[in-house]
């Protein structure tokens, strides 16, 4: 067998570890997390080792090969090929039954299996040991004992799958077995190999999910810790921004320097369009991203999202729809294209289709800005301080759950006419709880996550800024372009409680909701430009001046909350359900729901003599 | 003594033996990649705010099922074989 490069397959049950050992052979940093199914697609990378070049191909994570779903069939493929040279099977320590059916349906494919037993280290702190050598006796293969996350018996495992790759002789896979009696081989053979007792500590876990999920409990737990995670983004992001600002500010007065030879329209161009415009979506987006993205990652890592699923489950039952749809609206919280790309964890077609055309119902981070902004304006009374900040965490909270309310609604809705059915079955793991591990958590949600959308939202924004002071700026007729256009979509917009330069500016947003305020001010001020704001008092006055209600506030919130898909979102909709026809969709339900909800909300307040 | 039931009827601490996975098409063979095969003990240990689903230890795992996946599978009771200090878990 040629050992130019061999291949090495990494196969295992769904939440092993598997991503963190990829991750610690690698150096790469595929995004890891305490739930079943984030590996979505196979992730490949490379290590060296003594000299030689391995690939390592990380397989979806399943409970078995008999391909009944897609992961199951794109693992069971690539095993059944015969590609790998070397499969890994990843085994939890803290439930080494389960695993070992699955290595024994692997060796039934294989017999160049390294099994790896992987969070040796949970399994202590539970109480209980592997012996590994009895493992490996028993199995016929070689047996690792690891801690991937602490990047132990890493060299251990390289070894094994170098004697494996360059031994001689083809070992030969185990008969096949018929599943009850995979199931009763492993129980065995665990039986055999684990000492020690995990009761006490279980029993710790069970009293901390019975908190976690109980009736009297869950719901008020669940609804305090997002409403913590928000407090804590809310009033943590407003002295970093500042800060920001106040640097961008001098970093713009040196640049006017450096622009000062050049003609008006260059300058006005570069420094009035692209860097305002581009600063301002760094100095609003990236203190509330710093924060919120690692303490979502805290929650991730400690293994609670699974549980929130288990709480919401019955809501989604009622929608008819899959209970891990939940786990996508989470990721949605963070970046709605995130979410879409998550929904491939739902098996069934019609309910995978049914959670991406509902993702963009939740905010992304890239929305929260502009909701804070209009919360502490208009609802707060721009004050500042521990209670507003608390009042306005609270009010945050309240569209969040409005954004879930929204998911189900429509997701009841669309199971009732265009994707009729039934619920299909599922089965949720809810896996032990974590200590997570806090370092690796702030620098994996910084680097990966928050740079990651922070560097995408730039690469928009700054075309954007040109784009839009192009359109503020070119004169045609008696009006700019921006103009024309705020007043041609005015009386429309006024309808449902906006107005022609709100509307206008999501329009032009399409590309990143982070830019939709500093459009709607560019318009306002018709200056041409982005002014910038050393207060949230000056924006609001200058919103005030132009006819701005708590009532047009709300609209605008909730025309934010609910409508059309960010570009990258609608992208990533089409790639995943290969279909226009879905995509429109997609953009078509959030904006007709908002428009319903922003005429609806109109009307009433009019009628009732509010407005 | 003996007490057959369907497992989601199992309350909050209770367990039982599998008796027979007669889930709908797809679901049993899940059930079974799980380990739920006859035999099986099987001991509920959490009950979401509404009742359902609810979360069964099942060989070293914890695993969420609704209760019509959960309906599908008949367990027993062996009443006298049960421990009393077992049900905490």
């Amino acid at each position: 067998m040629s050992v130019e490069r061999p291949r090495i397959a990494l196969a295992g049950n769904p939440n092993v570890g598997k991503s963190t050992l990829f991750n610690a052979l690698t150096g790469l940093r595929q995004h890891t997390g305490n739930w079943a199914g984030k590996t979505v697609a196979t992730a490949k990378g490379e290590y060296r080792w003594r000299g030689v070049d391995y690939e390592l191909i990380d397989l979806p994570g399943t409970y078995s090969l008999a391909a009944h779903s897609e992961e199951e069939r794109v693992a069971r493929d690539y095993i059944e090929s015969g590609r790998a040279e070397v499969v890994v099977v990843v085994c939890d320590a803290t439930c080494l039954e389960r695993s070992l059916i699955l290595v024994l349906q692997v060796l039934e494919f294989t017999g160049r299996v390294v099994v790896c037993v992987n969070l040796m280290d949970e399994a202590a702190r539970l109480g209980v040991e592997v012996d590994v050598t009895a493992l490996s006796d028993r199995l016929g293969v070689p047996v690792v004992a690891a801690a991937a996350g602490d990047g132990i018996g890493l060299d251990d495992l390289r070894c094994a799958i170098e004697k494996l790759v360059k031994g001689e002789g083809e070992p030969a896979p185990a008969p096949e077995r018929a599943p009850e009696q995979r199931v009763s081989l492993a129980e065995r053979y665990a039986r055999q190999v684990l000492r020690g007792q995990e009761e006490s500590r279980l029993r710790r876990q069970r009293r901390l999910d019975r908190l976690l999920t109980s009736k009297s409990t869950g719901i008020p737990i669940m609804l305090l810790l997002l409403g913590a995670v928000v407090w804590l983004t809310v009033a943590g992001a407003n002295l970093p921004s500042a800060l920001l600002t106040k640097l961008f500010a001098s970093i713009g007065t040196w640049l006017e320097g450096l622009l000062a030879g050049a003609p008006a329209w260059l300058s006005g161009l570069l420094l009035d369009g692209v860097w305002r415009v581009t600063a301002w979506v760094v100095a609003v987006m990236l203190p509330p991203m710093a924060i919120f993205f690692p303490l979502f990652t805290l929650l991730e890592d400690l293994g609670y999202l699974p549980r929130v699923a288990f709480v919401l489950d019955h809501a989604f039952q009622k929608a008819r729809t899959c209970g891990k749809q939940a786990l996508c609206m989470c990721m949605s919280l963070g970046c709605n294209a995130c979410g879409v790309t998550g929904c491939r964890i739902i098996d069934s077609p019609r309910e995978r289709l049914i959670a991406i055309l509902t993702s963009s119902l939740v905010p992304c981070n890239g929305k929260f800005p502009t909701l804070i902004a209009l919360i502490t304006l208009f609802f707060v009374g721009g004050r500042s301080g521990l209670l507003p900040s608390i009042e306005g965490a609270a009010l945050l909270l309240g569209v969040l759950v409005l954004g879930v309310a929204g998911t189900l609604a429509c997701s009841r809705f669309l199971s009732a006419t265009v994707l009729k059915g039934m619920p299909s079955s599922f089965a949720l793991e809810l896996p032990p709880f974590r200590k997570p591990r806090v370092g690796q958590v702030l620098v994996r949600s910084v680097l990966d996550r928050t740079l990651f959308v922070l560097g995408r939202a730039v690469t928009v924004a700054a075309p954007a800024g040109a784009v839009i002071w192009l359109t503020a700026n070119i004169t045609v007729g008696d009006a700019t372009i921006l103009a024309h256009c705020t007043g041609f979509l005015d009386p429309f917009a006024r309808l449902f409680g906006l107005d022609g330069v709100i509307l206008m500016a999501f329009l032009l947003g399409w590309p990143a909701n982070e830019i939709v305020l500093p459009v709607m001010l560019m318009a306002y001020l018709a200056t041409g430009s982005l002014v910038e704001f050393d207060n949230l008092a000056a924006l609001g006055q200058l919103l005030t001046q132009h006819g701005w209600t708590w009532l047009t506030a709300a609209c605008t919130m909730l025309f934010s909350l609910f409508h059309w898909p960010c570009s990258t979102t609608c992208l990533t909709i089409y790639k995943e359900t290969g279909s226009l026809k879905w995509t429109a969709a997609a953009v078509a339900l959030p904006t007709a729901l908002g428009l319903g909800l922003c005429l609806a909300l109109n009307c009433a307040a009019h009628l009732l003599g509010v407005a | 003594m003996f007490e057959t039931l369907r497992l989601s009827d199992l309350g909050e601490g209770e367990s039982a033996y599998v008796k027979e996975v007669s889930a709908r098409p797809g679901m049993d063979r899940r059930l079974t990649d799980l380990g739920l095969v006859p035999g099986t003990r099987v001991t509920c240990v959490l009950k979401s705010p509404a009742g359902d689903p609810r979360a069964y230890w099942i060989r070293g795992a914890l695993i969420a099922l609704r209760g019509s996946d959960a309906g599908g599978v008949r367990v027993e009771r062996r009443l006298e074989t049960v421990p009393a200090g077992v049900a905490v878990l």
